[in-house]
């Protein structure tokens, strides 16, 4: 079921992910504000709309400035890779029938395998940049992605057992009689949590951490390279959310409205949700971190994974 | 567990209370009519500087922002040749307000005095100068003085008796 136009595809879904990961800024800023009861930036356009733009253009006239002491090529390289691994994961999420770049058979494990390769650019980031907080940074966003990715590839069995595939638009179809949460509530909460450390936000912003690192993996980075690292990371939100969308909550499964908006309403509201748990939630201790995601997390999702297995082998 | 939901919960509800901001230049906060923002110079109700000259704001000023130089008119009425207030220094204590015995020097709840070049804020004695008696409407120094100055002799102010002669053995 690859889509009729695919380069209007890729076009509209490039350009789309792009305007609303830059939209996101505004969303967010506007956002935190309403729940720390201020109003965010407000000046620039009709409800500062058009704050986007000015970061934008404010970010791009900054000087590009490459430290002297840094790895150079991997220091260039690393917030491409951030950008083309989130990117890529844009290609197998189906928008609605028919809106797909391409429906790889194992979409979710191609999704998988590139918010896995995300973790290369933070790592790298980290090393490249020759400083001792980047490299703090760095090493704490290996440990705590690779140990999340393994229950968040794990939580998501659940689905693919309940749908019995991996690609993408069939799981929505799959959910026709019943959105998976209500049958896979704890997958999909242990891939919310799986999703809120992939995307290094908030709760789990370790890597980055101000109060304790400067800034983490990208302390050394100025311009449009910092610029990448934050678009990287609204477009991982707007990525986690629509996935939660799709896999759980029926994708473009809605009744009355077009299915492109009920995508994107229930990926807003996620998007949203992301928002609160920032606004809400402090940051934990690294190794309450570590020893959440194996000790709890890990065994959750294996547990459910089992019930699961189980229940459906007895069902049918 | 239940105490993170717990938080996420109530800082949801946050969205339905009251924004504290105020957004200033739209919409301007109260100040108290006691707000210590840009100083000024007042006149006595009759129109004359009430500034003496006397240097006591200077010396109260704590960060030396105020300078002036006293001279005398035709009267022997002592005024400020040049008064001068740095207000890239001032740090708004009042207490130049509290020194002044002739209540020349006020302070007014005006505080948007913000400009480009720094020298701008060297304020002269024409930029502090005001028509009027500021806080204290009838209030003129030199009627209830009981100093000597040109066309007024001791003792001829308002509710002013004539001075006591000390060399008198009368009562």
């Amino acid at each position: 079921m690859t889509s009729p136009y695919p380069i209007l595809s890729i076009l509209g879904i490039v350009v789309v992910a792009m305007s609303i990961a830059a939209f996101l800024i505004w969303v967010e800023r506007r956002l935190l504000a309403l729940w720390q009861d201020r109003y965010g930036p407000n000046r620039v356009g009709p409800f500062g709309l058009l704050q986007v733009l000015a970061d934008t253009i404010k970010i791009f006239m900054k000087e590009d400035w490459v430290p002297p002491f840094v790895d150079k090529p991997v220091f260039i390289l690393a917030p491409a890779i951030v950008f083309v691994t989130v990117l890529m994961s844009f290609a197998v999420l189906p928008v609605a029938p028919g809106i797909i770049v391409s429906d790889l058979n194992i979409g979710l494990l191609f999704f998988l395998a590139m918010s896995s390769l995300g973790v290369y650019s933070v790592v790298l980031a980290g090393w490249s940049s020759n400083n001792k907080y980047a490299l703090l940074g760095g090493l704490r966003a290996a440990a705590q992605m690779l140990s999340y990715e393994v229950f968040m590839g794990i939580s998501l069995m659940g689905v693919v057992i309940l749908a019995g595939s991996f690609s993408l638009p069939s799981i929505v179809d799959g959910q026709r009689r019943m959105w998976f949460v209500i049958p896979q509530f704890l997958g999909f909460v242990l891939f919310l949590i799986a999703g809120l450390a992939e995307t290094r936000r908030i709760p789990f912003d370790l890597p980055e951490a101000e109060s304790e690192l400067v800034a983490g993996y990208h302390s050394e980075y100025s311009g449009m390279k910092f610029g990448m690292f934050f678009v990287g990371e609204y477009m991982g939100v707007t990525l986690i959310s629509s996935m939660i969308a799709v896999l759980f909550f029926g994708g473009w499964l809605g009744p009355g409205l077009p299915g492109v908006v009920w995508f994107l309403i229930k990926t807003f509201f996620f998007i949203s949700f992301f928002v609160l748990v920032r606004a809400a939630l402090p940051r934990p201790r690294f190794d309450q971190l570590m020893s959440w995601g194996w000790k709890v997390m890990l065994p959750l999702a294996l547990a459910n994974l089992l019930v699961t297995g189980a229940v459906v082998l007895v069902w049918r | 567990m239940l105490s993170i939901l717990r938080t996420i919960w109530y800082v949801f509800l946050h969205s339905f209370q009251k924004r504290v901001t105020v957004q200033y230049p739209n919409e301007k906060p109260y100040l108290a009519p006691r707000y210590r923002g840009r100083i000024i110079l007042s006149r006595d109700p009759d129109g004359g500087e009430r500034c003496v000259a006397c240097n006591l704001c200077a010396v109260a000023c704590p960060v030396d922002c105020i300078a002036l130089q006293a001279t005398e008119d035709e009267h022997g009425r002592r005024y400020p040749e040049f008064f001068r207030i740095n207000f890239s220094r001032c740090i708004f204590c009042g207490y130049c307000e509290e020194a002044c015995p002739t209540y020349a020097i006020q302070l007014t709840p005006d505080f948007e005095i913000g400009e480009f070049h720094r020298k701008n804020l060297v304020y002269e004695k024409e930029d502090l100068l005001i028509d009027g008696p500021g806080k204290y409407p009838g209030y003129n120094f030199w009627r209830i003085a009981g100093v000597k100055i040109g066309g007024k002799d001791k003792g001829e102010a308002a509710h002013e008796s004539a001075p006591v002669d000390v060399r008198s053995l009368l009562p």
